[in-house]
């Protein structure tokens, strides 16, 4: 059975999501400021999972995982062969898509612009001079 | 739309699509089917690989029914729209993606290679207008592109079903996403039909074997591309059939088939005309 869920932002979307305000060179890993977090459990697919090691930048996700106070959850790095390793492809699937931000904001690393999340959603919209 | 002025005309998008226009994504049956008629369409173009999980980005993911159709299949996804109030009946259906607020006009903000395919249901002939003062179409195209193009995996597809307005629409919408790199064609479902015709931009990311129109890997980068009005030999499947009909319907059984779905075996019924009972 698949579980069904509210739209929220995971830290799957975290780790994808770069600043893109004008002028800025390196907008990432934006820096997660989070009031209000929730853990869901999803169904685990290894092998989405295992296809996304590739994509997935593992330092951003790491620093996610401080940013909202679980640093212990995740190796320090992925270790060899990781995707065919079905116990660390569980800690990333926890990681990627079980922990949601809800309120709060993600700031670019190099503005300092602030993106606010509301009821789950970031806001990314930019003003006329941002553009 | 032909008593009806374009939504386009009426208002920016953001207004346009406010809570009222929002909730006919969940009540009106009608609007509910065509959008996942498109996207399954949209999906079908896309021509993922068999079987496998993705990961696909849905450009003006609305009220997320065709974000449903991808879950459907098995994908994950990720929607951007510039309505909070679609986003927010997205919400409310209990959705399996992630979303954010965003402008396609100001560019895709995420990461290079992130996606294996990208989908789009009757949003990009928004971006041809102009709706504040600063707003320059061929430039906020061009900027939409330009970073769609990079936030995708090399040899993955874009499909856009769109509503252009005129001729000339469409061309401006193809130049910049030639200019930002893609190769591609315009495929036209039942060009015949005023009611059932359907324009899909489908785009190709990096240097692709052609599956569609003429241009693409004859000698030429794939940035050169001829786009084409109508369906060319080359393009991935014929389907002209008139909607409704016996072959539309035996045409759909069959995709439904393949997808893994139970459908009614063809009988001499099939597409018949019913008496109407009251
Ligand atoms: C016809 S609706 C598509 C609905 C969607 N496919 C669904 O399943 O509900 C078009 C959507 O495009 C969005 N849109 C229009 N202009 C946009 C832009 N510049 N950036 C992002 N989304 C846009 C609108 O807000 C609207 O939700």
């Amino acid at each position: 059975m698949l579980l069904s869920r509210i739209l929220n932002m995971r830290l799957i979307t975290h780790n994808m999501l770069t600043s893109h305000v004008k002028g800025v060179t390196n907008g990432y890993p934006l820096i997660i400021e989070a009031t209000e977090v929730e853990e869901k459990e999803v169904d685990f697919n290894p092998e989405f999972i295992s296809r996304m090691m590739s994509r997935i930048e593992w330092p951003a996700l790491v620093k996610a995982m401080e940013w909202i106070g679980k640093k212990d959850c995740l190796p320090e790095e992925p270790i060899e062969n990781c995707e065919k390793d079905n116990d660390f492809l569980q800690k990333a699937h926890h990681a990627l898509m079980e922990i949601e931000v809800i309120t709060g904001s993600l700031k670019c690393p190099e503005s300092g612009r602030k993106f606010p999340i509301s009821n789950g959603i970031p806001n990314m919209l930019l003003n006329e001079d941002e553009v | 739309m032909t008593s009806k002025r374009r939504p386009e005309h009426q208002a920016p998008p953001e207004i346009f699509y406010n809570e009222e226009e929002a909730m006919k994504y969940t009540t009106n049956s009608r609007m509910i089917e065509i959008q996942s008629e498109m996207s399954e369409r949209a999906i079908e173009l896309l021509n993922l690989p068999e079987g496998t999980p993705c990961l696909i980005l849905d450009v003006g993911c609305g009220s997320g029914l065709s974000g449903e159709c991808l879950t459907e299949h098995g994908h994950e996804w990720f929607g951007m729209d510039i309505s909070a109030a679609m986003l927010n009946v997205a919400r409310e259906r209990e959705i399996d993606g992630d979303v954010v607020l965003a402008d396609a006009g100001q560019g895709v903000s995420f990461r290079p290679g992130t996606f294996d395919g990208v989908i789009s249901i009757s949003a990009l002939q928004w971006l041809c207008n102009a709706d504040k003062k600063y707003h320059k179409p061929q430039k906020r195209l061009y900027t939409f592109f330009s970073t769609l193009y990079a936030s995708m995996k090399n040899g993955s597809r874009a499909v856009f079903q769109i509503y252009p307005e005129n001729p000339q629409q469409l061309e401006l919408i193809t130049t910049q996403s030639v200019r930002a790199g893609f190769g591609g064609g315009v495929v036209v479902d039942y060009p015949n039909s005023t009611k059932a015709k359907k324009i899909f931009l489908c785009l190709f990311c990096g240097n692709q074997t052609p599956t569609l129109p003429q241009g693409l890997g004859t000698g030429e980068s794939s940035q050169h591309v001829k786009y084409t009005q109508e369906r060319s030999q080359n393009s991935f499947h014929k389907r002209q059939s008139i909607k409704k009909s016996r072959d539309w319907i035996a045409e759909k059984k069959e995709r439904r088939k393949r997808q893994g779905k139970s459908v009614r075996p063809n009988t001499k019924y099939t597409g018949r005309k019913r008496k109407t009972h009251f």
